[in-house]
């Protein structure tokens, strides 16, 4: 996919500086844009290197951990069919707390970590589970409280003041976010309700996943909390 | 709705302060040593910034180059007419599309928009906006159910692709309330 987008950008440069006869310019611009890259990933050093060092500060001091305390019952509203005390609801805690203060290098070991431990109550294992579908969706809408990289490049262009979008990210992040929940609460009740389609060239594995995904002493416990949210 | 505003511009001001001041301070009290920690976790931050150049330099050429083609101008103008009745600058909509395609690439037609209009005007603080608010889906998608073999995907990218839609909306909405 991104070989595609990249390949598009420069092709279509390509042909809109011959019609619009920039020839010249674009080879400028290929050079300038090179350097702007560099420029900005220097930019970046400073804010990534003070805002890692205060956030190993916070880890070390267990606030991963305390955030993850607090998400918890979020947590067990988001993953009903988890059964309580499994592996995998600690690294889903660990990897939103992660999410939570920017720190996309930790997050993504720990996001692997739990989708494994779901893996392992998953029956279809080609087929995503709806536990699996609800950590996909909080990653890909991600709440961030600080983005540290837009206030680097703000930076680098000299904004005047380079941290007033943290409040506007925040709300949007906290939108999105709420977006992702509603919209995977709204798959998960429709899959329950509807009986599963036959027009798959697999079927039975269709079955396998309408039924409940947590081991079978769980089960009911999930079941019941999952209609409670509708 | 204008005290809303004000919480959004009061975090702006606040929540980093808030944050440096308090994270050491807490750490001091669960006995960490606080600077040498800081010095350990520091020196990860030079790596984490120089590995993002290859990529950054990659996408900037082309964007950068799509700019003085004349690329962009021409489709902005092809957007603007759907857009302009809404008060929606029309420079951010391909932000919108690349966002979840690429990381990198989005980082990088951000940068393009802050470095054309500035940091500080209505579209540079969309932009911002829109970057920092949601993450790559497409991306996130391969990486998290690539790692398990997960090869049908049922719902998960149409949520995360619909969140996206959401973020990017609300992140132009907000920006345009806050920053009147």
């Amino acid at each position: 996919m991104v070989n595609y987008i990249w390949l598009f950008f420069i092709a279509v440069s390509f042909i809109a500086a011959i019609a619009n006869g920039r020839m010249e310019a674009l080879t400028e611009a290929a050079f300038e844009g090179a350097k702007s890259g560099v420029t900005v990933s220097f930019g970046l050093i400073s804010v990534m290197v003070f805002w890692l060092g205060l956030m190993r500060i916070g880890e070390d001091a267990g606030l991963l951990r305390k955030i993850a305390v607090l998400l918890q019952p979020a947590i067990r509203f988001l993953f009903p069919e988890v059964p309580k005390g499994h592996p995998a609801l600690g690294y889903i805690m660990s990897n939103m707390s992660a999410n939570i203060l920017g720190l996309g290098n930790a997050a993504t070991p720990m996001g692997i970590k739990a989708m494994q431990e779901l893996q392992k109550l998953n029956p279809d294992k080609e087929t995503a589970s709806a536990a699996m579908c609800t950590l996909l969706a909080l990653n890909t809408s991600s709440i961030t409280l600080v983005p540290t990289t837009l206030i680097a490049i703000r930076m680098t262009y000299s904004s005047a003041h380079p941290a007033e979008i943290v409040g506007t990210t925040l709300a949007a992040t906290l939108i999105a976010t709420a977006a992702a929940i509603l919209a995977d609460r709204w798959y998960r009740t429709r899959d329950k309700h509807k009986p599963p389609k036959w027009t798959d060239t697999h079927p039975s594995k269709h079955w396998a996943d309408a039924k409940p995904q947590a081991p079978p002493g769980s089960a009911a416990g999930g079941q019941g909390k999952g209609e409670a949210v509708v | 709705m204008r005290p809303l505003y004000e919480w959004i511009t009061t975090i702006s001001a606040w929540l980093i302060p808030f944050m440096i001041v308090f994270i050491p301070l807490y750490a001091a009290f669960k006995k960490v040593p606080v600077y040498e920690t800081f010095i350990e976790g520091a020196k990860d931050g030079f790596g984490t910034a120089i590995n993002i150049i290859p990529h950054l330099v990659g996408m900037m050429v082309a964007i950068s180059m799509f700019r003085a083609s004349g690329a962009m101008d021409m489709m902005a103008s092809l957007i603007r007419p759907l857009f302009d009745g809404l008060g929606i600058p029309s420079e951010v909509l391909p932000l919108g599309l690349l966002r979840p395609l690429t990381g990198a690439g989005s980082l990088a037609f951000t940068t393009e928009l802050i470095k054309t209009y500035g940091p500080d005007s209505m579209i540079g603080r969309i932009a911002s906006t829109i970057q920092g608010s949601t993450d790559t889906t497409l991306y996130v998608l391969t990486v998290y159910f690539g790692a398990v073999g997960i090869r049908r995907s049922k719902y998960a990218l149409k949520v995360g692709l619909f969140s996206d839609l959401v973020g990017f909306f609300a992140a132009i909405v907000i920006c345009l309330l806050v920053f009147e």
